[in-house]
């Protein structure tokens, strides 16, 4: 009997994995199913006794068990994708069923939160301050700073909510994870409320994520009697992007509408329901588990500066190598676009990647020899996020962006704060008046007696890119939260570099600065 | 005047009661059996959380995944976010429209995560991956 290993994944699921399971069923096989190892190009990816095939439709089932086929790609551990990779959050990847807990169990599991009891919260704390651990979510906050707060606060209770919102464009590891290992954020979430007093957990899930929610529903079932006395629940978000910014997504929680609160006072002191609550992404709390039982210093020991450990960076877009990769901080933009994801899929040069998501700026090849590195990015006015890359091959219309991250913006703000809700919807006219080449001209209203000191001229095309400059001034320094503050990145990013795409001469002043 | 809706409302707010910040998973379950979440649910499900029925109302009006009416025909939901966009998913949208004409709506999501094998499509909690023009118009015409 031969054992067929494919992924439930999402993302092999909608690749057509299910009838690639069922085809290897019906001809005898004993198929399980895995997590995915984030080849997504080789999705649906077949493992035959280590070996892998991919990607495999139902047609290729009796290739490969005759071992004709030729989507063989060798031993998957030892796969150039694979095995330079530095995996400790996704250690498991590929390789357990997602919730049998005897597979979590096998691998390490549950070793984090067991010494994690016996150290203390005091010393659990300490050791992910420690770690260098930071928010990988986006903002980058020390995750034991934040940890440290909600401990030191004093509440009759105290909440643990994990940012599961993960709304970001080339965006996945959150999925994968909770697809994939869900026992592992669970048990970062039982150590953070071990480590801070708190005794219940939300997992805020987007509601575009029906597998994650699934598995993690599943899972928390059956770990309940491991992490008791703490008590875990998913709740499902509505569709509102916004609501993986923390405050928001808090508001949501609480069952109000998805809008940004001013901060101070911080959730760390005041968030849930008024409670001292720590908010931290999916990866971040998945950090936690291999912190907690390889010790601070063996996390610490990878990456560069100020940025420790590994990131699962997410390579996707028009890239002919797409997935998860997971590596210590330092790697160059270029060898993770060129030489890990192989350059464009259509084969077309490489005109643009874009960091961090929708907010995230738009880099040009010329910059492509920059670390992955929180400092190194935010000093080229750009940002790695959560890490996750787009890369857009020559037919990208960077104009065409810079539009879309204002109506994007406009669409998806929460209307809290001036700068956001109207500055998009501005920004985005004026996009469009750069593109169509016809400056605003002068309207009725400007026109009359008691307007002298309005300008007579119309603008000219220069005038109105001194308007959008400006405009992105406004949003980046006035925004509440970081949609309306980081949409001017992608916006001036896509203005300074490809100045062309917008019909402007080649000698447009320098941008932003 | 109770009809049945009204009792199967109560339950649904009933079997919530527990939670904290139970707003959403209940406009979650009305959303997902009756199709939306309408005037007389927002009235009485402000009346059982102690809310105002404008405080319901700006929750439902707030969220996308929530509506006023009855979807009119079935929906695809097709990803136009900034992966997609770069595997080429805007060549994809007039040709997808047309095929669906009056039966079957297309309307634009951000993101589902499966960003390295777009252009990508939702249909109910199904997912679809690697779409061109033939697939995409193959799906639509297969939606019940």
């Amino acid at each position: 009997m031969v054992m067929v290993r494919i992924s439930d994944d999402a993302l092999a699921i909608a690749c057509g994995a299910d009838a690639v399971a069922d085809a290897f069923a019906r001809a005898g096989a004993t198929v399980e199913r895995v997590s995915s190892w984030g080849m997504q190009w080789l999705e649906p990816l077949v493992e035959i006794d280590g070996k892998g095939f991919g990607p495999a439709t139902a047609d290729d089932v009796a290739a490969i068990l005759d071992g004709s086929s030729p989507l063989g790609i060798g031993v998957i551990a030892e796969h150039p994708f694979i095995a330079k990779q530095q995996r400790l959050t996704f250690a498991r990847a590929g390789k357990t069923r997602p919730t049998e807990l005897a597979d979590y169990e096998a691998t390490g599991g549950w070793k984090g939160l067991a010494r994690a009891r016996e150290i203390g919260a005091e010393a659990t704390v300490e050791e992910v301050v420690a770690s260098g651990l930071r928010g990988r979510g986006g903002a980058g906050f020390p995750t034991g700073i934040k940890w440290r707060t909600v401990a030191a606060a004093v509440a009759d209770q105290k909440y643990i909510v994990c940012n599961a919102d993960e709304g970001d464009s080339a965006t996945f590891a959150d999925r994968m994870l909770m697809e994939g290992d869900p026992y592992c954020l669970i048990e970062g979430m039982a150590i953070a409320g071990l480590a801070t007093g708190a005794t219940k957990g939300y997992i805020y899930v987007r509601s575009e994520y029906p597998h994650a929610i699934a598995k993690l529903e599943e899972a928390i079932r059956r770990s309940a009697h491991l992490v008791a006395p703490f008590v875990l629940e998913v709740r499902v978000g509505a569709g509102a992007y916004v609501c993986g910014e923390e405050t928001s997504l808090l508001n949501s929680l609480e069952g109000k509408r998805g809008e940004v609160r001013a901060k101070p006072p911080i959730p760390a002191l005041v968030g849930l329901f008024g409670k001292p609550t720590i908010v931290n992404n999916v990866l971040s709390l998945a950090a936690v588990p291999y912190i907690l039982a390889k010790g601070a210093k063996a996390y610490a020991d990878y990456g560069m500066g100020r940025s420790r450990g590994t990131m699962p960076i997410q390579l996707a877009g028009n890239i002919k190598h797409g997935g998860l990769y997971e590596t210590a901080f330092g790697i160059t933009l270029g060898q993770l676009v060129n030489e890990i994801g192989g350059g464009t899929d259509d084969g077309s040069p490489v005109k643009a990647a874009q960091v961090g998501g929708p907010l995230g700026a738009y880099l040009h090849p010329d910059q492509f020899d920059i670390p992955f590195d929180y400092e190194a990015y935010a000093a080229v006015d750009a940002l790695i996020g959560h890490g996750g890359i787009t890369v857009f091959g020559e037919g990208a219309d960077m104009a065409g962006m810079a539009r879309f991250a204002m109506e994007f913006c406009a669409a998806e703000s929460c209307g809290k704060c001036t700068p956001c809700r109207i500055g998009s919807v501005r920004g985005k006219e004026l996009i469009d008046r750069i593109m169509a080449r016809v400056p605003r001209q002068r309207d009725t209203l400007e026109g009359l007696p008691q307007m002298h000191n309005a300008p007579t001229a119309p603008r000219s095309l220069e005038d109105e890119i001194v308007l959008l400059e400006d405009l992105c001034e406004t949003m980046k320094f006035g925004s509440l939260c970081a949609l309306g503050g980081f949409t001017p990145y992608p916006v001036m990013s896509a203005l300074k570099h490809w100045p062309e795409d917008f019909g402007a001469r080649q000698s447009l002043p320098e941008a932003a600065e | 005047m109770r009809d049945a809706k009204a009792d199967r409302l109560d339950e649904i707010i009933a079997s919530h009661s527990r939670r904290e910040g139970p707003l959403l998973p209940i406009l979650h379950d009305v959303q997902a059996e009756f199709g939306c979440v309408d005037e007389a649910s927002k009235r009485q499900i402000a009346l059982a959380l102690n809310l105002s029925r404008a405080e319901v109302h700006g929750v439902v009006s707030f969220y996308h995944d929530f509506t006023a009416e009855p979807k009119a025909a079935p929906v695809l939901k097709l990803c136009r976010a900034e992966s997609c966009k770069a595997r080429g998913v805007e060549a994809l949208v007039d040709g997808a429209v047309a095929a669906a004409s009056e039966r079957v709506k297309i309307e634009t999501i951000y993101c589902l995560g499966l960003c390295s094998v777009g252009p990508n499509a939702m249909i109910g909690n199904a997912v679809h991956a690697r779409l061109d023009a033939p697939k995409l118009e193959k799906l639509i015409r297969e939606i019940a």
